[in-house]
This record gives C-alpha cells, sequence and structure tokens, in this order.
C-alpha cells in the first residue's frame, strides 16, 4: 500500500469517526485541537484504524498515556529534557519541531497529528510484511 | 424507578451479538408528549434502548467487572416513526470490545421494516485515560440489568 492510499484511508477514518469536513483533514492538522476530537475518540479512531488496516494497535503505542506518572518526565507541569527523549523513543512517528523541553504537558497533543497516524500505520504495516 | 428499556433478550452470543425486543404500548405515558393526538415512540429512547442491549453485551464479555459507559452516539439514523402496538428489536452487534471499551453496530428494525442504524461507543472508565477514580461498587449492572440476562438463560416455561 503506498502512502498515498494510507493518507486516503486514515482521512476516511477520522471524517468517519470525528464528523469533520474533508479540508479540515489536512496532513498537519492536530487530532485534538483541529479537529475537535474528545478522549473517547482516540479510542473510536483506534478501533477504526485496527479495522481498516488490519493492525493491532497496542495500548500507549499511538499515543503515550502514562507520561506524567514518571516524575522525571514532567514536572511542575512542564515536560523536561527526559520527557522529550523519552517521548522521542516511544513516537518515532511524531514530529517534534514544536515541543521542547519546558513546554507544558498538555502541548504533547501537538504531537497527534493526521501525519502522525499516516506514519504510525505506514510503520506497522511494514512490520507486519 | 425503573429505567429499562427492553423487555428481554431474544438471543445472545457472548462477545458476539445480541437481540433484545422491546414492546411499545399507549399504555407508556411518554408516547404521548411529543405530538398531541398522535403517538410515538420517542427516538431518544430508541437509542437508550439500543445502549441497554449493547451495554449488557459489553458487559457480558468481560463478566461485569466493567463499568461500561455509553461514551459515544457515532451514528443515529431513523427511517421511520414507531407507533403503539409495534415490537422494536434491537440487534447489536460487537465491532471491537478490548481493555479500554468498545464499538457497537446496531440495527433496530420492527417486523420486516427498519427503524434505525445506531452506532455506540463504550468506555469501561475505571480504565480511562484520565485516572480518575469512580466509586468501587458496579452502578452500572444493577439488579434491574442482571434479571433481564438471568431470565433470558432460565428459559422459563411460564404456562400454568
Amino acid at each position: 500500500m503506498t502512502r498515498d492510499e494510507i493518507y486516503d484511508r486514515v482521512k476516511t477514518v477520522l471524517i468517519e469517526a470525528l464528523s469533520v469536513d474533508d479540508e479540515e483533514v489536512t496532513p498537519d492538522a492536530v487530532i485534538r485541537d483541529d479537529l475537535g476530537a474528545e478522549s473517547i475518540d482516540f479510542l473510536d479512531i483506534q478501533f477504526r484504524l485496527e479495522k481498516e488496516f488490519g493492525i493491532k494497535i497496542p495500548k500507549g503505542e499511538m499515543m503515550p498515556e502514562d507520561l506524567a506518572a514518571a516524575g522525571e518526565f514532567v514536572r511542575d507541569g512542564k515536560l523536561t529534557q527526559a520527557g522529550i527523549d523519552e517521548l522521542k523513543k516511544r513516537m518515532p512517528h511524531a514530529d517534534f519541531k514544536d515541543l521542547h523541553a519546558g513546554s507544558d504537558l498538555e502541548e504533547m497533543s501537538k504531537l497527534f497529528t493526521v501525519d502522525a497516524i499516516v506514519n504510525y500505520v505506514e510503520r506497522k504495516l511494514q512490520e507486519a510484511r | 424507578m425503573r429505567w429499562i428499556w427492553i423487555d428481554r433478550f431474544e438471543s445472545f452470543e457472548s462477545g458476539k451479538s445480541a437481540v433484545a425486543i422491546k414492546a411499545v404500548t399507549a399504555a407508556e405515558e411518554h408516547l404521548h408528549d411529543l405530538y398531541p393526538g398522535f403517538p410515538v415512540f420517542p427516538h431518544s429512547l430508541i437509542v437508550e434502548g439500543m445502549a441497554q442491549t449493547a451495554g449488557i453485551l459489553v458487559g457480558e464479555a468481560k463478566g461485569f467487572r466493567e463499568k461500561v459507559i455509553l461514551a459515544k452516539i457515532g451514528k443515529a439514523d431513523f427511517h421511520r416513526l414507531v407507533r403503539p402496538g409495534e415490537i422494536l428489536r434491537y440487534h447489536a452487534a460487537a465491532g471491537t470490545i478490548n481493555d479500554a471499551g468498545a464499538s457497537i453496530t446496531g440495527r433496530v428494525t420492527s417486523g420486516e421494516a427498519e427503524v434505525a442504524d445506531i452506532s455506540l461507543m463504550f468506555s469501561h472508565i475505571d480504565q480511562n485515560m484520565a485516572g480518575i477514580a469512580f466509586p468501587e461498587h458496579n452502578f452500572v449492572f444493577t439488579d434491574q440489568f442482571m434479571e433481564l440476562l438471568a431470565n433470558f438463560r432460565k428459559d422459563v416455561d411460564v404456562r400454568l
């Protein structure tokens, strides 16, 4: 499957899961901030991606959930350098241009873009081959 | 108050599918509220009936250990109105059920007629990402709900 085909199918998944318009789904659109996803929507997107691509998405693999639980990664609500390093390790599919040590933990959601999902799915499909 | 919007299960396959029925009767007050002189069964209660059918399907799959909460109505398309005397069938089919929650595809029929297509997402709230704590006892699956499944499984012959 080509990257363009993956992109088109991810786009359809997002349109159906989030009831957004075709033109709202762009490669750098942030799933939470730009497409309005709430917490249950992430589970919905996960289920739909699993079905669409025949892949299994383990908890926290596409988007880490438990980062704040470890003190070294987050201090006073802000990501530490260790936190950034850990995120880069866990999310090789994400673009870190807007996130650095000192960013609010809340801003972590900016990593989860349409492109990040496409990258993630692309890697999963390669691994499955 | 009994907040039960299905009358009984007609079939139940653990973790896969369930069919429940609801007999709609003019004795129910709420049928007369929407259009005076033209009783209809409210669509909101059709969604609730599907949520109860699907919620029990999801809960049973994990031995009723999880608190199963309706978290999202992905789709609710209605094709016709439902009048007194009709018998609704809620057909719930499990998409995915995992530790975090479940997705269900539902169809509602009345005889041969298609009434609605309803897709739902459920959350197992103790596993929610926000880490919020909820009461320990399972407040979702009360005795009222458990009776429905118990009666289906007893398959009681009530001839006198």
